[in-house]
């Protein structure tokens, strides 16, 4: 017998509409309505704004670690405006601008990063699911939501998030898998945002690109500018077209930069230099996007000095709204609920125990 | 003699031992650059370059199955998982195959490493990274569970763990890293796997703890001598497993009164353990039913209210009393 190749006809695509001044290439504009524009450019400024409020609060002891979005807000609102309200979205924990999007409440978010477990609540009608810390924990359950839409025919897909280090997990590999042979309507966004933790992309995995991983499993696999929402939304919207057609999953790195740290109790000093900040801060996707609604005269500058006004004022509102909140939320013995449909009689007794154990100590 | 903190501690054992063995390696995320999330690692790197410190990509089961690997061929790996809320991605290579592979191979192969957890909740951290579940691994047969409470024994048994033919898994308080320090001596300790130490002496009762709640059970028992003039002996187990009979039925068959205290949930808990153990050594020396104070049996609650999971010094005081009850 032979050697002989096998040819693998593959390549991964790569695509930026907006440039760093944010000029578009005309034939790739995807030609977004204004009321969407609009929406995409507040969402991630208000997403931007909250972070900078969030990381203040956070050092003044009012809330605890957070995992800001900041410099990814356009991966995550492209990728999300290009979906509609009914499909599912499954975060990993860095989502906050795809949360602001889908109608989480900003004190439900503070609430939850304020350490009470009822922020975690998802509102009515939001198919979302809770955040997952452990990296890469449920991209496994997305394809098995997605799967299940397939089943009871739904003409819903499944967009999923996670970043460059999760694509090193099994779950990751074994999701992707998953998906494809069972031709899930699954849509992967990859925020490859350089940096897990202290170890950069190049360190991560020695492949080329994070996109062609999809090409392993038989699936399309796309890297786009992740700072530019333009070519995130068109990807994406590409990919939803293909899942809802029954032609199956899809892989999407988005090239971003994690401009903040990891979390609040990262300390990037330790393992980055402040002239590769400076050179992402110049690709920094909110001006980018607002020269483009400007140079579209769909956005002006006193338009942004307005809504900068305004989002300062409901960011600040949402945390008063916290603070009344957390008074009222004393009570410990909840940290019973929701462990079973019924809780069965030892866990009563161990809450009675609680119970009675704070009256005697005036708990 | 230099006073340090926890992570000093485990930083001095691990830089010493890596200087006698150059068989040592260290491996985990964030371990080497970053110097670990909680700095236990800092200036590895530095000193022993990239083959021996390894930052590693973020998979936690190959970081615990290289380990194994690694193990079975004659290197000496400490690996860490960053949160033990995120080790159960590599339960399977721990349970597995680290447990197993000398018990399979009837003793051809042995894993000579040791997994390093930051455990416990504490410091309001966020979901996954308040958990204290060691009974998932001392329920394990082929694994050591160790935990420190402190400094000085942190480093001792860290060294022990490091120098044991086995698979040891190491949690570390994380509320205890940096709480306090204590002097530590320059030159080499080791404590015993499987040995406990009486931290406090007294005849009256036998309060059994480990990790960040010796701490607590101390200064509960300070104030059953002052209020009530019990004089409680506080075993700090230092070994989950495997455990130390000897120590705990000596206390038991001198006090006959006996609390339990960890944070782990209630249910199936390393008490329920211990309990059995007491029943099977010393049953009839008791003159009242044992007590457990511990956390409860739900997903340890977000910090806003991880301080009413986590027994206090007041509920420990309560569980005593009753303990002492005729």
């Amino acid at each position: 017998m032979p050697r002989k190749k096998i040819k693998l006809e593959h390549s991964v695509e790569y695509l930026s509409i907006l440039d760093e001044k944010g000029k578009p290439d005309k034939d790739l504009d995807p030609k977004i309505d204004k009321d969407t524009l609009l929406r995409m450019h507040r969402t991630m400024l208000l997403s931007r704004r909250f972070d900078e409020y969030q990381l203040r609060w956070q050092k003044q002891g009012r809330i605890g670690t957070f995992a800001p979005a900041k410099g990814q807000e356009a991966s995550q609102i492209g990728s999300i405006a290009a979906v509609e309200d009914d499909d599912w979205m499954v975060p990993s924990f860095r989502e906050t601008s795809v949360a602001l999007w889908r109608g989480t409440p900003m004190s439900g978010l503070l609430l939850f990063n304020a350490g009470y477990n009822e922020g975690g609540e998802i509102p009515e009608g939001q198919n979302d699911l809770p955040i997952s810390i452990p990296v890469a924990s449920q991209i496994t359950e997305a394809v098995g939501i997605a799967y299940a839409m397939k089943m009871q025919k739904k003409d819903r897909l499944v967009v999923s998030y996670f970043g460059d280090g999760a694509t090193s997990e099994g779950d990751f590999h074994e999701a992707l898998n998953f998906s494809q042979v069972f031709n899930t309507p699954n849509i992967f966004i990859c925020q490859n945002n350089q940096w897990a933790i202290s170890v950069p992309r190049e360190q991560q995995t020695e492949s080329r690109t994070l996109a062609q991983k999809a090409l392993a499993y038989g699936m399309p696999g796309i890297q786009v500018d992740g700072n530019d929402p333009l070519a995130v939304y068109t990807a994406t919207r590409e990919a939803a077209e293909r899942a809802r057609k029954g032609d199956g999953p899809t892989l999407i790195e988005c090239v971003t930069y994690r401009l903040s740290v990891h979390t609040t109790a990262d300390d990037p000093g330790k393992y980055r230099d402040e002239e590769e900040e400076e050179k992402w801060e110049e690709r920094d996707p909110i001006p980018r996007f607002q020269q483009y609604l400007k140079d579209r005269r769909i956005l002006r500058k006193k338009d942004i000095d307005a809504l900068e006004k305004e989002i300062d004022d409901e960011v600040k509102s949402a945390w008063d709204e916290v603070e009344e909140q957390i008074e009222s939320l004393d009570d410990p013995l909840v940290m019973f609920d929701h462990l079973f449909e019924e809780r069965p009689a030892y866990l009563e007794e161990q809450r009675q125990t609680m119970k009675q154990y704070r009256e005697d100590n005036d708990g | 003699m230099a006073e340090l903190t926890m992570v000093q501690a485990i930083n001095l054992a691990l830089e010493q031992e890596m200087e006698k063995d150059d068989s040592v390696h260290v491996l985990g995320e964030d371990v080497g650059v970053d110097g670990g999330v909680f700095r236990v690692t800092d200036g590895l790197l530095k000193k022993f370059g990239e083959d021996r410190v390894m930052d590693t990509p973020l998979a936690e089961s190959a970081i615990v199955g290289m380990s194994v690997g690694m193990a079975i061929a004659g290197l000496k790996p400490v690996c860490e998982l960053q949160f033990s809320g995120f080790s159960y991605f590599a339960f399977h290579q721990l349970e597995g195959q680290a447990a197993r592979m000398r018990w399979r191979t009837r003793g051809r192969y042995n894993v000579p490493m040791v997994c390093r957890i930051p455990y416990g909740g504490g410091v309001r951290a966020l979901e996954h990274h308040s958990e204290s579940r060691e009974a998932y691994y001392a329920h394990t047969p082929g694994l050591k569970m160790v935990i420190p409470s402190g400094p000085r024994n942190a480093r001792a048994l860290l060294v022990s763990a490091m120098r044991d033919p086995d698979p040891v898994i190491f949690f570390e308080g994380k509320a205890i890293y940096r709480a306090f320090r204590e002097e530590v001596p320059d030159e080499e300790e080791t404590i015993p796997l499987g040995e406990s130490q009486i931290a406090r002496e007294g005849g009256d009762l036998t309060m059994i703890t480990y990790g960040a709640m010796t701490h607590r059970t101390l200064e509960a028992a300070e104030k059953l001598a002052e209020e009530d003039g019990i004089e409680a002996e506080v075993i700090d187990l230092l070994s989950i497993s495997p455990l130390d009979d000897e120590k705990l039925s000596e206390s038991v068959r001198k006090t006959g009164r006996v609390v339990i205290v960890h944070e782990a949930h209630r249910s199936f808990g390393p008490g329920a353990e211990i309990i059995a153990r007491i029943n099977e050594k010393s049953f009839y020396y008791l003159e009242a039913p044992i007590q457990r104070v511990t956390g409860y049996d739900v997903i340890t609650p977000y910090f806003a209210r991880e301080q009413d999971y986590i027994p206090d010094v007041a509920r420990i005081i309560t569980g005593a009393r009753q303990a002492m009850a005729d």
